[in-house]
């Protein structure tokens, strides 16, 4: 069939002719126009079907005009540019727009996983839940095939070229909706001064006016809605925002809105715009206008394509100028429907009415009758006849409950549309998800917003808060504006409403479930509540059965309301049928919870800017020029990038790192130290603050002296680690683990602030001020001694004091402490002398064949010594009991933190895991770090565990593999064997020894 | 994401600030006179209602100054903050339901 957009009217709508665009859907090429979604465009080409729906693989067709569209899922675009799941009526036209259906295979006519539909009697609600439970291991195998057969588009398979950005803005009023409510509020609000952002989904303001004609003051709506926005825009106080969602409304009305600033351009084209964007809005009160969604009735075979919300015809044809098709019939329980049929029969359709209510009257009804439109009264849609097309329907009278058809009144009528309408359900998401109340109100059969809570001070105003009627909207909208500012603190004036004119609707019928000649759920005649996720009434007569009977389980069982729409369409349908069964108002029955987002959006947006280098910071210390130009291999330790090792080419890590650790206890190596933290402590009371922290002792420590210390928390579990130097009376320098830095500084703050406000001491963190190059191996002093002239003997400079002098040329504390158990000195300078001091140790150092080593090497020599690593060979569970520390935990002071706990019961008792060495038995193999020593090697778990490898290398210096390792009563088990079991099955053994493997009494550091 | 007003800044946004759980508990002055199990109830017992909590906070990326807060856990609405040492601000309990 050719194309030729035969169903576009000759004049109006709110698209430019003068801008033909070509498209392609599923390959063929077709033509709509500027102002056009993909989904008018398809409509006016006389596409009928765009899909297969999730489970069934029924043909679906488009249902709606906007947000809510179950069933237009389209694939957008191609290669990277390729997006899943956009829906149609949301997508504006673009030239050269390439679109493609969805949840079909090998194409949309033909679609093999069809045979799901003849087969539905087998697949009821929970059917994957009931069926696929059992065996366990074949899940893996279902779950592939179900996620094929269920697929909803193709994630792109390369990486995404667009650009996104976030953005942060604070108002005083943000008004969500720019229809007739929204523009109103945005009046009062914006006359007032208070700063007002005004978002809208839409391409235009205009909300519902854009689709539904209206006069407001005697001229067309759309004509105000254009004086409305031209004054906004005049306005400095004011920001428009069109094509925006607010997606989610979050505590203390912060809200999040998604703008598509470009994709609405072909992909590609946004030039220097960001494709979106995501705005974070703090604003002081909220306005909501958000509208309302149409609902349709659940009649047989309600799914097939061409069975439309009416509204959503009547949109097609006043803003698209597409007349969906030339006979029409319009099944309503309400009188706006009658709207559609008018408007229809008005640009030539014939139109016929099928009303549930025995004896609709009003204003609406009879300008039906004198427009010559048929109405059948009391009566339902029963049948639809055509798969993939409607051909026509099947009429019936409804028996006075409501609950069964007259057979003998069947009529049939020819048509290619069914413009359907249960009714409108106010859009309370946002409400819901601000933590406010829900009313149900009988009038609409839907629920309204009800209380608000004091953190989220918003309003209502319009549809969303039940309120239909064009002249009540805009009287809403203008004092919800005007309160909202003047709450705001900006008083503004009350204008007199605009007068609208509106046709008075009578009241509506409730039928949530429309019925046939079979029983509901029994029959061959489906009636789907919820398009999307293809769930059935007959699955919610299941659910009870079977006893899910509550929302929260229903919604679960049936998957109702959890498809990407979120139930828009469908879930007070739900609702509904389920108090029905239940026998019990729909408010007595409860609602699940609205959450974000709204509608989806991209992770693009979600990232913003925060993509490499902007979404961690790295931190490098001053001597990482000279790292980079020497084979650095990098790590990362918190945020800091340190070298892991120093590769000379072609080198493995394993060769770098045996040749490093060697070089160390041979000659000399050097490493920057500099990430370690280092805090600056000041003041009266800093003694006293350092034995209240660490476990040992601290006011007898000499000026000049350094000490090792450990931190406890008040668990008695060991939380941090490092050596304090003693610079003067009331002044320390301690240093903590790299990654520990900010955790002990805010600790240290923390029983300050809190506890000891008194007590008179100053924290500073002065990590990165200081730059540090830890030489360390037997020719230290003697490279030292070339670059100072501070006396270096070992009686003048004792192993764990500090001095302070100049090397290189610089002024520099020196530390001599060692983490290699070598003679080492730490020679801190200011951070911006830190490359240079390092280049002129390299410089001096290569007489002595100094070699630069990395955090690898740094490991390996620390376990070579049986020095623990805080966080590695401890877990936030061990003591320092436990670590065979006991000697640095006084026994003299009175208290420090975590002293009392190491007398509890569990603490103190005997057998706990302790810190051992081990030796594999086979002294080329190291083991595993985490691998697992078992009391009994059995085939599967469980096993009893006694403990596990921390730490675990090749060491060169003892010649063999070494392993730390916390295992229960460790210190009782020397010389044991013990069993590792791995993961991949093996089993490795080993010897229980003591952790210090080099050097037992220390004498190479000291010396 | 809250808004909180530091007792010394003013009102910032949530991400600036840390919680540190339940407030006003002193750090006994004599551990070594406590049972196990009157250690224990300070080192790992907290209160956890649904209502009025009193709790403290840091603003850790502002002026790293802690404080306290008064917060109804059923609402997250805060209902005062205080520097370490004010007294806390009285807040009326919430009407009951019954005479």
């Amino acid at each position: 069939m050719a194309r030729y957009q035969q169903n576009r009217l000759p004049t109006g709508g709110r698209i430019d002719r003068g801008r033909r665009m070509s498209f392609t859907f599923d390959g063929e090429e077709m033509h709509g126009y500027a102002g056009d979604t993909l989904a008018s465009a398809l409509l006016a080409n006389d596409v009928r079907m765009v899909g297969r729906s999730f489970k069934y693989h029924r043909p679906r067709g488009i249902f709606s005009a906007g947000a809510e569209e179950p069933n237009a899922l389209v694939q957008l675009g191609e290669g990277a540019y390729s997006e899943p799941n956009m829906k149609a009526t949301q997508v504006e036209l673009y030239e050269g727009l390439k679109s493609e259906s969805q949840n079909r295979w090998p194409n949309l006519r033909f679609d093999i996983a069809s045979i799901n539909s003849a087969a539905s009697r087998l697949i009821p609600a929970g059917f994957y839940y009931k069926t696929f439970m059992w065996p366990a291991s074949m899940w893996m195998t279902y779950e592939k095939w179900i996620r094929k057969s269920a697929g909803l588009g193709k994630a792109p398979t390369h990486a995404d070229p667009d650009r996104y950005e976030h953005r942060y803005a604070h108002c005083d009023v943000l008004i969500v909706g720019a229809g007739p409510a929204g523009l109103a509020a945005a009046l009062t609000a914006g006359r007032s001064g208070a700063r007002v952002i005004v978002v809208d989904e839409q391409s235009e303001f205009g909300g519902t006016l854009l689709s539904h004609p209206a006069e407001i003051d005697e001229i067309p709506a759309m004509e105000w809605v254009g004086a409305v926005t031209a004054e906004l825009r005049g306005l400095d106080n004011v920001t428009l925002l069109s094509r925006t969602t607010v997606i989610g409304y979050y505590d203390y009305n912060y809200l999040v809105a998604l703008e598509r600033v470009t994709d609405h351009l072909p992909p590609g084209t946004g030039g220097s715009l960001p494709r979106q964007r995501l705005w974070k809005i703090r604003a002081t009160r909220v306005v909501l206008a958000t509208g309302a969604i149409e609902r349709g009735l659940v009649f047989a075979d309600n799914d097939r394509p061409g069975v439309m919300q009416a509204g959503a015809v009547r949109s097609y044809i006043n803003r698209y100028s597409v007349l969906p098709a030339s006979n029409i019939v319009v099944f309503t329980n309400n009188d706006s429907a009658y709207r559609t049929a008018i408007d229809a029969s008005a640009n030539g359709s014939t139109v016929t009415v099928v009303d549930i209510r025995s004896s609709p009257r009003g204003e609406l009804i009879d300008k039906a009758e004198q427009a010559n439109i048929m109405v059948f009264r009391g009566s339902a849609v029963t049948a639809v006849q055509g798969r993939t097309r409607i051909r026509g329907v099947e009429i019936m009278r409804l028996n006075a409950a409501g609950h069964g058809v007259i057979r003998s009144s069947t009529t049939k009528v020819d048509c290619a549309i069914v413009a359907t309408s249960g009714g409108w359900t106010p859009t309370i998401h946002l409400h819901s998800q601000a933590g406010s109340k829900l009313i149900y109100d009988e009038s609409i059969a839907g629920y309204v917003p009800g209380d608000g809570v004091n953190i989220n001070p918003h309003r209502s105003a319009g549809a969303c808060n039940g309120s239909f009627d064009l002249g009540k909207c805009l009287q809403e909208g203008l004092r919800a504006g005007h309160a909202a500012a003047s709450d705001a603190g900006h008083e503004g004036e009350m204008p007199i409403a605009p007068r609208a004119s509106m046709e008075v609707e009578g009241p509506m019928r409730v039928l949530w479930t429309i019925p046939c000649k079979h029983p509901v759920g029994r029959g061959p005649k489906k009636h789907f509540h919820e398009l999307q996720n293809d769930s059935t009434v007959g699955d919610i007569h299941l659910a009870v059965r079977e006893g899910f009977s509550s929302v929260e389980h229903l919604k679960r069982y049936t998957t109702t309301g959890m498809a990407t729409d979120q139930g828009k369409t469908s879930n007070l349908i739900a609702l509904g049928v389920l108090s029905g069964l239940r026998r019990e108002p729909v408010q007595s029955t409860g609602v699940t919870t609205f959450r974000p987002p709204y509608t989806p959006l991209t992770f693009g947006a979600v990232v913003g800017q925060n993509r490499r280098e902007l979404f961690l910071q790295e931190r490098k210390t001053a001597m990482h020029p000279w790292h980079d130009r020497n084979g650095a291999v990098y790590e990362d330790v918190g945020d800091w990038k340190r070298p892991r090792y120093f590769s000379t080419g072609q080198e493995s890590m394993d060769r770098a790192v045996q040749r490093e650790c060697l070089a160390v206890r041979n000659s000399i190596g050097m490493m920057d130290a500099s990430t370690l933290g280092k805090i600056d402590i000041q003041g009266r009371d800093s003694a006293w603050l350092l034995d209240m922290m660490y476990t040992n002792a601290w006011s007898k420590l000499e000026t000049g002296r350094c000490r090792y210390g450990l931190m406890l928390n008040e668990h008695g579990m060991v939380f941090d680690d490092g050596v304090t130097t003693r610079i003067g009376e009331h002044h320390y320098h301690m240093t903590t683990t790299t990654g520990g830095a900010a955790r002990v500084l805010t600790w240290l703050e923390e029983w300050l602030q809190t506890e000891w406000p008194e007590k008179q001491v100053y924290c500073t963190s002065v990590t990165e001020q200081w730059a540090v190059a830890a030489i360390n191996g037997p020719a230290a002093r003697d490279l030292l001694s070339e670059l100072t002239d501070m006396p270096l003997d070992a009686e003048s400079f004792p192993f764990m004091s500090m001095r302070e002098g100049r090397v290189a040329g610089v002024p520099a504390r020196v530390f001599r402490i060692s983490f290699s158990g070598e003679l080492s000195y730490e020679i801190n300078v200011p951070a911006h002398h830190g490359l240079y001091l390092w280049e002129q140790l390299v410089e001096h150092g290569a007489r002595y064949d100094l070699c630069p080593y990395g955090t690898e090497s740094m490991h390996v020599l620390r376990a070579e010594k049986g020095f623990i690593i805080v966080g590695q060979d401890t877990d936030g569970a061990v003591t320092p009991d436990d670590l065979g520390m006991d000697w640095i935990v006084s026994k003299k002071k009175q208290d420090f933190i975590g002293r009392r706990s190491l007398s509890r019961s569990d603490t103190a008792r005997a057998g706990r895991k302790q810190l051992v060495g081990l030796l594999a038995e086979d002294p080329k193999q190291v083991l595993p770090e985490g691998a697992h020593i078992v009391a009994e090697v059995r085939d599967k778990p469980p096993m009893p565990m006694l403990g596990h490898v921390t730490s675990s290398y090749m060491s060169p210096n003892v010649g063999r593999s070494i392993a730390l390792a916390l295992l229960e009563d460790g210190r009782n088990r020397m010389g044991e064997q013990v069993s590792l079991k791995l993961m991949d099955g093996r089993v490795m053994r080993a010897t229980v020894v003591d952790p210090v493997f080099y050097d037992k009494d220390g004498a190479r550091a000291r010396g | 994401m809250f808004l909180i007003d530091c007792p010394w800044c003013g009102v910032r946004d949530q991400q600036e600030f840390s919680c540190h759980g339940q407030a006003h508990i002193a750090r006994p002055e004599n551990p070594d006179q406590l049972s196990d199990d009157q250690w224990g109830d300070y080192v790992f017992f907290r209160d956890n209602p649904s209502g009025i909590h009193y709790e403290r906070w840091v603003h850790s990326f502002g002026c790293r100054r802690w404080f306290n807060a008064v917060r109804d856990t059923s609402s997250d609405e805060f209902l005062g903050t205080y520097k370490p040492g004010e007294p806390p601000p009285v807040i009326a309990e919430k009407k009951g339901t019954g005479h």
